[in-house]
């Protein structure tokens, strides 16, 4: 209840202007959320490249094969992340260079899975 | 003048989808940084806002079909495996890639790479559009999240042209090709 109260202090409201200013808490689950989403392609790419097993797993679909599973996953990861993230900051402020930083580098690293030179080196 | 149906299919998610999601692309990062940066004088106009935020739920709407129909209507015939004693590699894009050293790089590095890192421009470009949908004008209050979003955009672009220049390369050594014929134009 108290943390209840105290989030919702960080929703700073000017009624009396017709403005409102929103906390970052929300825009900071969505950025982090894709940088996981981003970072478990690139993963679960390399994983299922890596391991006959893994890649037998990700054919989730036939005629598409081992893409089928490694982008589904993918994008289960990125959505799970994102729902738990903006049930927990969408009212708080939280520090957002931090949070910005960690997704940019969470997406750096996706980017840098999915090129198969760097992938081999692994 | 006709074209097969898997080349209509190609068609459509390379020239069609992929190439608007592309254009859109630059236009969003042109359009973010001008109405929504820190750098921006005024605050954008409530029609701009609504303008954008509808432009941006397209845009991830775009890259999602062109994902999705790359995946599961193309991929397949791309990566379709001839069966034993076939003579003409035709109709089997990945394989023929693979059968000649000249080529073979447009799948191993090509292909390998455009089939992962295209998922990463509808992530990006979604997550784009549901913070401007979400905060609208108040976006440039939050100079940090604006930079951070149009990073992501960037990146957006970035997976789309690397996936849109490898398509077009392996389209252009090892065609999508077969089913039935459209007949666009009888000939004089």
């Amino acid at each position: 209840m108290h943390g209840t109260v105290r989030e919702k202090t960080n929703v700073v409201r000017a009624t009396g202007t017709g403005t409102t200013s929103l906390s970052n808490g929300a825009g900071a689950a969505a950025v982090l959320a894709a940088g996981f989403g981003s970072f478990a392609l690139g993963l679960i790419a390399t994983l299922a490249d890596k391991s006959a097993g893994i890649k037998s797993a990700m054919i989730f679909s036939k005629p598409t094969g081992p893409l089928s599973g490694v982008t589904t996953s993918a994008i289960v990861v990125w959505l799970i992340a994102w729902v738990l993230l903006h049930v927990r900051w969408h009212n708080r402020t939280v520090n957002l260079g931090r949070v910005g930083a960690a997704a940019l580098v969470l997406l750096a690293l996706g980017l840098l899975l999915t090129f198969p030179p760097f992938a081999d080196l692994l | 003048m006709e074209i097969t149906t898997r080349g209509f299919w190609t068609l459509i998610h390379g020239m069609g989808f992929g190439a608007l999601y592309l254009l859109a692309c630059s236009g969003a990062l042109v359009e973010l940084y001008r109405r929504y940066a820190p750098a921006a004088e005024d605050a954008p106009a409530a029609r701009d806002d609504w303008f954008m935020r509808i432009y941006l739920a397209a845009m991830a709407a775009v890259a999602w079909i062109t994902v999705f129909t790359g995946a599961y209507i193309i991929y397949p015939w791309y990566r379709a495996v001839p069966p034993a004693g076939t003579a003409s590699l035709a109709a089997f894009p990945q394989r023929l890639l693979m059968a000649s050293s000249s080529t073979i790089g447009w799948h191993a590095l090509g292909m390998e790479w455009k089939e992962h890192v295209a998922w990463l421009a509808p992530i990006c470009i979604t997550m784009a559009a549901a913070v401007v949908w979400q905060y609208g004008r108040e976006l440039q209050r939050h100079p940090q999240l604006c930079r951070i979003v149009l990073s992501f955009v960037w990146i957006a672009l970035f997976a789309g042209g690397v996936a849109g220049f490898f398509g077009a390369m392996i389209n252009k050594n090892a065609p999508v090709e077969g089913g039935s014929t459209i007949h666009l134009m009888h000939g004089e």
